[in-house]
């Protein structure tokens, strides 16, 4: 633990976004548009490498830069998820025409720092190294939301976005500052064996609850919400699909490594339990009177961390691997909703539900993708969706959280009429309104297409054939857990 | 039957539909689409042969094990015993009969609506066939999607409104069904069906299953207070869309009371029966007084359902060999029966364009041919001795007066109203004076026509006369389950003895009972079974 242990062959997805950074970062100065546009093309390719560079490694297990950064199964695991949701808000950016042309490499730069924060995050192990990562990545996002050109809403959702975030940061700070006081260590190994009840140790349990805070907020569990759905409004639709998805993965893996403290459970888990069933609550009746699709995705995200939450209730290795299987299928059924959205709002407009009608008509496959996703997300078998809803809830009644498990369960009854209507106005809609996205030309171009069905595969199969997935994770969570 | 063994019948029969909607994917031409999804529906029916072979025995036949996802305990099970046989033929039956009734009713987007009925093949077959619980409510929630699009795209007026009733009624039961089988999973340790069977519950676990089963499946049946999704479903969707949902949608939840209540919950379910009798009752009495006042042939029907469904309920709860012997019997008679009417209206609806009786009169001189199965299948509707109805509705009711005498007498209104709703259409049907002699210009059953009524025509007058083949069929699994749950259900006896304090009953755990507690006597007949 206490030497500096620096093995590159394990970093190779740091090392390789690290490059891309630096290049990028050269790119924003050259005059030369050509060749600030060729450095672009070296993005999705960079992820590649990288995802396999991680995958690569997967089956390593080391303890790097005195013990604060590890390389395990689940750091890789996520590791690879943020390639493809760098690679996938990659693309989603090339139909989007709402950064202005001078500002490309520079939005890009900070899109690649910004997934470079999150690479960094899933193997940080200690709080200080979390914290720092999570504010590289965070504070690349506080540029980013803003860039859609000439938009106000976009300039109040940066706002926004900074101002609950830099609150957020200072309850997570705080909190960091009471676990050191009282507990006199930072790695979160160390952590995990020390005492965290109320009674016990308060100060300990405050800073602990506070530093969570500060991740709630990244992944707009509620109460700490309230920038979610502005910001999914006001930002560019490629740039929501990236603050909806990666940025709580970033959460998801922190709480996950964090949540090893809460074994055996605590008082703070019961916390947890009700915090996570007041978020799919508030999510989905919020979620229940939006017509602006972002706005809708907005709140049903954080109705969907709620769910991720369940699974860091019970505290077991079950319920750790159903959190970060449930994280992997929430990424993957918002890239997908968000990819048909970019390719619909060809000039990247927001959408709304009525912009959706007709869509199976104009494009089936996008039409069905886009059904794909909302059953997903609703949780209706066979998807992804749905297998990651049963992990969570069996692990979570298997410790007794039996009311949080119903209270999952009948809110998909709640949840169902929202994204029903969007599957209903894909389909069964045909009267299109005058003016409206439907006046555009959609993008039906291979890279589209292939994309959505990528994507809407690994839904369906993951969903039918979860097996290895849930090994890898399961091996992995067991691993971090005492 | 080695050959059998070699020949996985029941993947083949779920996945075929699945796979052959893919085959419509290229092709153009909306006759070509019909005329290929009549093949494959065909096919299927040929793909079952193999299900005649089928044993009158008790157990799983035709098992398919296969582990699915190993560290969590899910297997890919399929199997049929005497309960899901019948309804299996009937899923796959039904394919054809509607590929052929909606061959000039469904005009635009035939693609898709044909694309659908496969799904909803697959989903039916999987339902009935499925051993593994998570498996089972894959395919149960499966069918909500193509059934939903049926009614939402090539739906009447209201068809927005009926279409997400729908969906959101039926989805919302099914939400405590999923917890229900997790509970299972922890407690039984597996999700395998014929191994939870073999496992016994606590009284108080069994207590909250069997109420979440039945949210689920009574919504599905659908039961007396939860009926209302059930006559919007039936008049907004197209016929063929009507008839899955009568011959097979309600069948899955009768279905699941007999698969997953009994034999998993036996103590909650004798605890429950005095409930689900009443229950059933009252959807006899209720459905078919509703039937009797409506003007609208297709509510008329849909409300006969709720009926009917309730002797199905009926026959379930009374756990005596003839009345569920008469329930899965009256399963396969309602499914026949009710779904030919619906194919019948949407026959007289293409012509009329109206569902209203006032708008459909006179038919007795216009469609001569039309009435005739009309009044065969309102005859079997009503129970009429000679054809299936009589058979199956008989059993229930001789079970119901084997139970006592007040339970007999409280059905037999039922068996008369039904009489009634069904005299009362048909006469004016048939002999009605219409306003306009606009009837004169209509043509009489086309072949097509003939060909799909012909078909449940058979059935009905077969199996009135000759249904000792398929009972014998059924009766040893119905046989078994009841002999399995008469020896588990006791769990409950024993508390009703032991509890005299007046405390709410179902919250009582075995642990603490005292047999001999004094005021037992007066409490037993109180709660009946």
């Amino acid at each position: 633990m206490d030497r500096l242990n620096l093995q590159p062959g394990h970093l190779w997805p740091e090392i390789i976004f690290l490059a891309l950074v630096l290049l990028l970062f050269l790119a924003s100065m050259v005059k030369s548009k050509k060749t600030a546009e060729a450095l672009l093309k070296l993005c999705p390719l960079a992820a590649l490498a990288a995802a396999f560079g991680a995958a690569l490694t997967f089956y390593l297990k080391s303890e790097l830069f005195f013990g604060t950064y590890r390389v395990d199964g689940l750091s890789q695991f996520f590791k690879i998820l943020v390639c493809l949701g760098y690679l996938v808000t990659w693309f989603n950016s090339l139909t989007q025409k709402t950064v202005s042309e001078t500002q490309k490499p520079d939005y890009y730069l900070f899109l690649t720092l910004s997934a470079f924060g999150l690479i960094l995050l899933s193997s940080a192990a200690e709080l200080v190294t979390i914290y720092l990562a999570m504010e590289l990545a965070s504070y690349s996002l506080y540029i980013l939301i803003p860039a859609r050109s000439r938009s106000k809403a976009a300039a109040e959702a940066g706002l926004k976005y900074i101002i609950f975030g830099a609150a957020a940061t200072a309850l997570a700070l705080y909190g960091l500052s009471l676990i050191v006081a009282s507990q006199n260590v930072t790695f979160v190994k160390a952590l995990a064996g020390l005492d965290w009840s109320i009674s016990g140790n308060p100060l300990a349990a405050t800073g602990l609850c506070l530093f969570m805070g500060g991740m709630f907020f990244k992944l707009a569990l509620f109460p700490f919400h309230f920038w979610c759905p502005d910001v999914y409004q006001g930002a560019g639709n490629e740039t929501a699909a990236y603050v909806a998805t990666l940025p709580k993965l970033g959460a998801v893996i922190v709480l996950i490594r964090l949540a090893t403290l809460l074994s055996p459970e605590t008082e703070i888990s019961t916390i947890l339990a009700c915090l996570a069933a007041a978020s799919i609550t508030y999510g989905n009746l919020c979620a229940l009177a939006q017509k602006d699709l972002k706005r809708m995705l907005g709140f049903s995200s954080v109705a969907h961390a709620g769910y991720i939450l369940v699974g860091l209730v019970p505290g077991t290795a079950e319920g750790l691997a159903a959190a970060a299987f449930y994280a992997m299928a929430y990424i993957l059924m918002n890239l997908l909703c968000f990819w048909v959205i970019c390719r619909i709002s060809a000039d990247g407009r927001n959408l709304t539900y009525e912009d959706l009608n007709g869509l199976s008509a104009r494009s089936p496959l996008l039409a069905l993708t886009l059904a794909i996703a909302a059953f997903s997300l609703v949780g209706l078998p066979p998807t992804v969706g749905f297998i990651g809803k049963l992990w969570l809830i069996t692990s979570a009644w298997d410790r007794g959280f039996d009311w949080l498990v119903i209270v999952v369960c009948v809110n998909t009854a709640i949840a169902i009429f929202y994204y029903l209507s969007l599957f209903r106005h894909c389909y069964t809609e045909e009267t299109i309104p005058v003016g409206g996205a439907q006046s555009l030309a959609l993008d039906t171009g291979a890279i589209s297409q292939a994309g959505a069905l990528l994507l809407g595969l690994l839904v369906v199969v993951l969903g039918v054939l979860p097996g290895p997935v849930w090994n890898v994770v399961l091996t992995a969570s067991k691993s971090i857990l005492p | 039957m080695d050959l059998f063994n070699l020949y996985p019948a029941l993947t083949v029969l779920t996945f075929w539909p699945l796979a052959a909607a893919l085959l419509l994917a290229p092709i153009k031409s909306d006759l070509l689409v019909r005329q290929t999804t009549l093949v494959i529906s065909l096919i299927e029916v040929v793909l079952a042969i193999p299900l005649l072979g089928f044993k009158s025995q008790a157990g799983f036949q035709f098992l398919e094990v296969i582990p699915w996802v190993e560290g969590w305990g899910l297997t890919y099970a399929l199997g049929v015993d005497g309960i899901s046989i019948l309804m299996i033929w009937l899923s796959i039956l039904m394919l054809p009969l509607c590929v052929l009734c909606s061959w000039t009713y469904i005009g635009r987007r035939v693609k898709e609506f044909h694309v659908c009925l496969l799904l909803m093949t697959t989903a039916c077959v999987g339902v009935f066939s499925a051993l593994d619980l998570v498996l089972f409510y894959v395919f149960w929630e499966a069918l909500l999607i193509p059934m939903y699009l049926m009614i939402a795209v090539w739906g009447g007026d209201q068809k927005r409104y009926a279409s997400i009733k729908f969906f959101i009624y039926t989805l919302a039961g099914s939400t405590l069904l999923l917890v229900a089988i997790v509970a299972l999973r922890l407690e039984g340790g597996t999700f395998f069906i014929p191994d939870l069977m073999s496992k016994t519950f606590s009284f108080r676990f069994q207590y909250w299953i069997f109420l979440a089963f039945f949210l689920a499946f009574a919504i599905k049946v659908p039961m007396f207070p939860f009926h209302t999704w059930l006559p919007a479903a039936h008049v907004q969707a197209p016929s063929a869309g009507s008839v899955i949902l009568a011959a097979v949608l309600l069948k899955m939840g009768t279905y699941g009371f007999l698969r997953f209540s009994l034999p998993l919950t036996p103590a909650a379910s004798a605890y429950f029966a005095p409930m689900m009798i009443a229950i059933s009752v009252a959807s006899i009495l209720y459905g078919g007084a509703v039937a009797l006042g409506q003007s609208d042939v297709k509510k008329l029907i849909a409300y006969s359902s709720v009926a009917h469904m309730g002797f199905v309920t009926l026959g379930i709860f009374l756990f005596s060999q003839a009345g569920v012997n008469g329930a899965i019997f009256q399963m396969l008679n309602h499914g026949v029966i009710t779904g030919a009417m619906f194919m019948l209206v949407g026959a007289v609806y293409e012509r009329s364009h109206s569902r209203e009786i006032v708008k459909n009169l006179g038919l007795g001189k216009y469609l001569p041919h039309f009435m005739f199965f009309w009044g065969l299948f309102g005859l079997a509707s009503f129970g009429f001795p000679g054809t299936n109805g009589f058979v199956g509705e008989f059993m229930v009711i001789m079970a119901a007066f084997q139970e006592s005498l007040c339970l007999g007498l409280l059905v037999i209104p039922g068996a008369l109203l039904a009489a009634a709703y069904i005299l009362k259409v048909t006469l004016k049907m048939a002999w009605g004076q219409p306003a306009s002699p606009q009837g004169r210009n209509w043509l009489d059953l086309k072949k097509k026509e003939w060909a799909y009524l012909v078909v449940p025509a058979f059935l009905v007058i077969y199996l009135g006369l000759a249904p000792t083949g398929l009972l014998n069929l059924i009766t040893p699994s119905v046989k078994d389950a009841l002999a399995t749950f008469e020896a588990k259900k006791n769990l409950v006896n024993l508390i009703q003895v032991s509890s005299p304090t007046g405390r709410p009953q179902g919250l009582i755990i075995e642990e603490d009972l005292s047999p001999e507690a004094p005021s037992a006597s007066e409490r037993v007949p109180e709660e009946g079974k």
